[in-house]
């Protein structure tokens, strides 16, 4: 770990460039034969999956299918024991920390809303906008008009301008949530990883939500991990079903659901 | 004018309190000791000064030791090394100023080399009679072990309690090292018998009182320099680290790069403090490095308020005067006083005094208004 | 703030430091194996005295009366006649002679011993002797003392005590006197005893190294015998030959010696090596409950030290109450001890884990300042209380002495606590592993919140943990104070080793503990040879200090989403 990886591992390893498919090249985000085990339990089982750029994809399955297993190992947090995780075309991500990954521009927002609780709305959302993240840029970065301008508009996205300057420890869960995609979108990564963002908010914040993730999906690409069926429906995106560390089953939401392998699944026999 | 910029938006009413307080006593302590005669009833003695000179070192320790911790959750125990190290650099310049004055009059090793029997200077001491070098190495030592050690323990992700017992070791280890002979820093009995710095004897009243002032100003300065950096975006990044490390990393940082930038100005910081200590209480050895001494730094943080700057130093002040009184009055409860007020404090009194007071002070005034917007930098624990 | 009393160099820097190798060496392979060889040796004596009984008796008749005469060479044939015949009146008969004491009746030849208070003995059966009529004393000159002497030695080496027969052979082979060589080979013809035996080969060898006048090939094989000796008293034989030395005794002499310090500096390694298994011992006795509690609560409980601490006093006040009211008992105060130890500091860490350490839950770092804060109480406590110096406390007769295995010398207290830190590893494992409070530790150590959802109460598993740990640690204070000082500042001494044991070793697994316990307690010794013991310290430290940048939780850590 002494030397960064940024310096040494960029672009790419050249060899294996020459052996990538077509597709990668093409593809956002492409995994392929991706594994990881805990202490013997297979989270991840030969995982291959590929986002388009511009894409939007649902990921569903049952509690314990790898769906945060495989953000953590997008994002760089779980190194995979095998496989590829390449973004972009040519950026080998299994080589590569949280904070790399994060500048490449993967953003996520966490199964559990993750905001920084003691500062207020407005910092959380100051610190997430693209902007020099060096020490010293940022120990002696002046009050920028434009970032301020950024923090407005993000708050007016997620209704969140009347509350800028409480601290975020004091936001209702939903507001968190709102918060985190906030923080997301100041980020504006080309690929964003979002990890149950309807959970714990009402119909109507949930139809606000996804509202908001077709919005963003128009110039991004999205991967959303939900347990809700509804908001799955509302998005009306191409749909994943992870079973057991692997792909089970992938389609429209209507060939998904009607797969029987998923129901089996979903309901047992 | 960047400056008055900085004194008008960034400092809180805290902090002019105390930098006012700090200003006052820099002139008048001195007037008071060297102007007005002993019989007066304004009159400071000289054990004071010397007493409140140490006092003022040990703030500044607090501050560093605060902007390490309070900020960003880094818990060393181990800064007591940083305060030792620039403390020996500095008692290695007065040990050479020493010159033929020494014990055994030789020219130009201390008395401890002649006893042991050594023929001539070792290379870590070349250079120490040279004041400005002495200066910056001052800085230099602890800031270059702090820059190492942080450098491998924040990019491998040492966090935690492992991270305290690591800088335990660090500050055990060195304890070690300079009680050995051949390490050349005196061994066992470290540096004194100090007889004058920049050609001033050391003894004399108005060096000391100079001493003083000058821990005063050092004082003001750190907490300046402290504020400036927490007060910024970057001491937004900071406080993000201690409150959510992993989230701070997925927004795109190098957390290990500000943890070691704090970590590094905050050892400097504790470095320039020992420097001042070491005139003032006219030795320097290597219990200094003791862990319990490190770990006493971190309760004057707590009982003062962490994340707070004013109140570490507070906290330092306090804790130290009820030290001093306690080892004249009952020296055997001294321990036990030290030990409730780590249990007190942790378990009654997590933001400290100058917290709690913030708090109560806030409470109060929301009353009659509404809500009034919280410092966006004021870090609630 | 005194540092140096709280913070003394910990074990590590040489609290259990060696005895000197081989002084301890020697001693004891007398004193143990003495004692046996010696009941051995007087079952075996009387046995053959019964078989041999009338020849022996007519044979040392023969002798004693030898000295029935007024020829000084006849005195001095009859006092080496005596000296190299076995007999058991020999030693008497010649102390005799030397003081004067030998009286004999002309009129028979009959010989007697004039005790000093001026009653008789008969010489040959040293039966009183009443009215013996008119006596001649047996004349003594310059002859027959020299010979006396000689003969003195000799006996020795013929002596009924197995210890005094090995100190002869051993004084031959420090002096290499040559006038000694006769009885040397007399003692050899009888030796029973096989290590004896040995000894005086050995002890021949070296009168032949160093005498000039054997031929060369005799040097050479005596030098070979004193190879296969190889201590330091053969390597220093073997160094002292004089500058006459034929050159081809001399080589061998010198390959003899580089082939026993190669071989020392192996046995030194072994000592070493058990030397380091026994601080291993120690430490991890005073870490594995730090372990346990670090690994459940995630807390690092500072007061750990001061559990040992009080575990140590613990064994003074029961060996205090046993002094005063059943003295009897005194070599099973420890078996006493332990119990007691572990029920007052598990009861002291329950109180401190209901009272601070559960309202911190959550707080590693707060935690850890709190229990300082309890630490320096307990210290202050027991200063108060008993004192500042040093309390003494009694080692058991059974903990004392050793025994020696080659050159290796095993004292029974290392021993002791080697086997003591064994046993309580061995019943936490199983404790661990195959009762329900251990799955229940276990599964709150892997997943706390899931521990607690399927219905744990991850509270009452703290308290027990917390418990449990600084009852451990009262167990090594028992152990420590038989090799330590008990002062308030026992605790302190080991607390930052225990520290580190813990963070080398990772938590979840007590081998990591293990494993991470022998080795720094054999790395400590190793390298204190070379390095001396602070400086050895420091590289362990420094040591430690990187190796955490590799392995941030250890050597065995857990894995999995859990962690974090």
């Amino acid at each position: 770990m002494l030397i960064d990886p940024m310096e040494t591992q960029l672009p790419g390893d050249p060899v294996k460039a020459i052996e990538r498919p077509q597709v990668v090249t093409q593809s956002l985000l492409y995994l392929d034969g991706v594994s990881v085990s805990f202490d013997g339990f297979r989270a991840i089982n030969n995982l291959s999956l590929i986002i388009a750029p511009g894409e939007m994809r649902a990921i569903i399955g049952p509690n314990g299918a790898g769906k945060t297993t495989m953000m953590d190992i997008i994002t760089g947090k779980t190194k995979p024991d095998a496989g590829d995780v390449i973004f972009d075309g040519q950026v080998d991500l299994t080589q590569l920390d949280e904070t790399s990954i994060a500048n490449l521009g993967i953003g996520r927002k966490f199964q559990k809303p993750t905001v920084f609780e003691m500062h207020t709305v407005e910092d959380n959302i100051e610190m997430a906008v693209k902007a020099d993240r060096t020490v010293f840029g940022t120990l002696f970065s002046r009050h920028s008009a434009e970032i301020w301008r950024r923090v407005d508009d993000i708050l007016g996205i997620v209704r969140l301008g009347d509350h800028r300057k409480r601290p975020a420890g004091d936001l209702s869960h939903g507001q968190k949530q709102w918060l985190e995609i906030g923080m997301l979108l100041a980020q504006d990564p080309k690929l964003l990883l979002v990890d149950e963002p309807a959970a714990g908010m009402t119909d109507v914040e949930t139809g606000a939500t996804a509202d908001l993730l077709k919005d963003i999906a128009k110039t991004h690409s999205v991967v959303v991990v939900e347990h809700d069926m509804g908001f799955i429906r509302e998005l009306g995106v191409k749909v994943t079903c992870l079973h057991e560390g692997s792909v089970l089953a992938e389609g429209s939401l209507d060939q998904v659901s009607s797969d029987e392998r998923v129901i089996e699944v979903y309901l047992g026999r | 004018m960047m400056l008055t910029r900085f004194l008008f938006e960034k400092i809180d009413r805290a902090g002019w309190v105390f930098l006012v307080l700090l200003g006052i006593a820099a002139v008048l302590v001195p007037v008071l000791n060297l102007a007005v005669p002993p019989g007066s009833m304004f009159h400071v003695s000289n054990t004071a000064v010397g007493l409140w000179g140490k006092y003022m070192t040990y703030a500044l320790l607090a501050i560093a030791v605060d902007l390490v911790w309070g900020y960003c959750g880094i818990l060393s125990l181990g800064h007591g090394a940083f305060f030792a190290l620039g403390g020996y650099a500095m008692g290695m310049y007065l040990m050479l100023q020493i010159g033929p004055r020494g014990v055994y009059a030789h020219p130009t090793l201390p008395d401890f080399m002649v006893f042991l029997n050594w023929q001539e200077l070792p290379v870590a001491w070349w250079g120490f009679s040279f004041f400005p070098y002495a200066m910056v190495m001052v800085a230099l030592v602890p800031g270059l072990l702090a820059f190492v050690f942080g450098w491998f323990a924040f990019r491998s992700r040492v966090t935690g309690v492992y991270l305290s017992i690591i800088t335990q070791a660090l500050t055990y280890a060195l304890m070690l090292a300079f009680f050995r002979n051949d390490m050349g820093f005196g061994g066992n009995n470290g540096l004194t018998d100090f007889k004058d710095i920049l050609g001033f004897n050391i003894q004399s009243q108005t060096t000391r009182a100079v001493l003083f002032s000058l821990s005063v100003l050092a004082l003001m300065a750190g907490y300046l320099v402290a504020r400036a950096i927490v007060t910024s975006k970057a001491g937004k990044i900071i406080i993000a680290i201690r409150d959510a490390e992993p989230r701070t990393r997925f927004l795109g940082y190098r957390v290990e790069n500000f943890k070691l930038f704090v970590w590094t100005v905050s050892a400097v910081m504790a470095g320039i403090a020992g420097a001042l200590y070491v005139p003032q209480v006219g030795i320097i050895n290597p219990s200094e490095f003791s862990p319990a001494n490190s770990i006493e730094a971190i309760v004057w943080v707590a009982v003062g308020g962490r994340g707070t700057l004013v109140g570490a130093a507070l906290g330092a002040g306090l804790v130290n005067f009820a030290k001093s009184w306690f080892t004249g009055a009952f020296p055997q409860g001294w321990l036990f006083a030290l030990g409730g007020l780590f249990i007190f404090v942790t378990l009654f009194l997590p933001k400290g005094i100058l917290g709690t007071f913030t708090d109560w002070w806030r409470s109060r005034q929301r009353k009659p208004e509404p809500p009034a917007a919280t410092s966006a930098s004021q870090p609630a624990a | 703030m005194n540092a140096s009393t709280r913070y003394g160099p910990g074990i590590i820097s040489g609290r259990l430091r060696p005895r000197p190798y081989h002084s301890a060496l020697r001693g004891e392979r007398i004193g143990y194996v003495g004692a046996l060889s010696s009941c051995l040796f007087a079952a075996l004596v009387s046995f053959f005295l019964i078989l041999a009984g009338p020849a022996r008796a007519q044979d040392n008749a023969a002798l004693v009366q030898r000295f029935a005469t007024e020829s000084f060479n006849d005195i001095v044939g009859a006092v080496n006649g005596l000296a190299t015949s076995g007999s058991p009146r020999a030693a008497p008969v010649i102390e005799a002679l030397r003081d004067g004491r030998l009286v004999y009746r002309a009129s028979d030849r009959a010989v007697f011993i004039r005790r000093p208070d001026n009653s008789f003995v008969n010489a040959l059966t040293g039966d009183p002797a009443a009215d013996i009529g008119t006596t001649r004393p047996v004349r003594l000159n310059n002859n027959v003392r020299r010979a006396i002497d000689a003969a003195v030695g000799a006996l020795s080496l013929l002596h009924p005590d197995p210890a005094r027969r090995i100190s002869a052979a051993e004084a031959v082979f420090k002096s290499r006197d040559g006038t000694a060589l006769a009885a040397l080979e007399a003692a050899i013809g009888q030796e029973r005893d096989a290590r004896i035996k040995t000894l005086m080969e050995e002890a021949r060898a070296a009168v032949v190294v160093a005498n000039p006048q054997a031929s060369e090939a005799d040097r050479i094989a005596a030098i070979g015998i004193i190879q296969r000796r190889g201590d330091q008293d053969a390597l220093a034989m073997l160094g002292s030959l004089p500058a006459t030395t034929p050159p081809l005794v001399r080589e061998a002499a010198e390959s003899a010696a580089v082939g026993i310090r190669r071989t020392l500096a192996v046995w030194e390694a072994g000592q070493n090596v058990w030397h380091g298994i026994s601080l291993g011992s120690v430490l991890l006795l005073a870490a594995i409950g730090l372990a346990i509690t670090f690994g459940v609560m995630g807390v690092i409980n500072m007061a750990h030290g001061e559990m040992v601490m009080i575990g140590a006093y613990t064994t003074f006040v029961v060996q205090q109450v046993i002094r005063t009211f059943a003295p009897g008992l005194m070599d099973a105060s420890l078996f006493i001890a332990l119990p007691m130890a572990f029920l007052v500091a598990g009861a002291i860490g329950v109180a401190i884990e209901r009272l601070i350490i559960r309202h911190l839950y959550g707080r590693a770092l707060e935690t850890l300042l709190a229990t300082w804060g309890v630490s320096l109480v307990l210290q202050q406590a027991v200063r108060s209380w008993f004192g500042p110096t040093n309390r003494e406390v009694t080692t058991p007769s059974w903990m004392s002495g050793s025994i020696e295995i080659g050159h290796l010398a095993i004292t029974a207290n290392r021993l002791a606590i080697i086997v003591f830190a064994a046993i309580v590893f061995a019943a936490l494992l199983v404790f661990l592993k195959r009762t329900p409070f251990g799955l229940q530790t276990r599964a709150v150590t892997q997943n706390r919140r899931m521990a607690g959802a399927m219905g744990i109460r991850t509270n009452w598993v703290d308290a027990f943990t917390f418990g449990l740990g600084s009852g451990i640690a009262g167990l090594a204070g028992v152990a420590l104070s038989q090799i330590d000082n008990v002062s308030p500042n026992l605790g302190q001494a080991y607390i930052i080793d225990s520290f580190m044991v813990v963070v080398f070793g990772g938590v979840g697994n007590l081998w990591g503990t293990l494993v991470a316990a022998m080795t720094l307690g054999i790395a400590n010794k190793l390298l204190e040879p070379y390095a001396g013991a602070v400086l050895g310290k420091i590289l362990l430290l420094v040591f430690i200090i990187l190796f955490i940048q590799k392995r941030p939780r250890g050597l065995f850590a857990l894995k999995g989403r859990a962690v974090e």
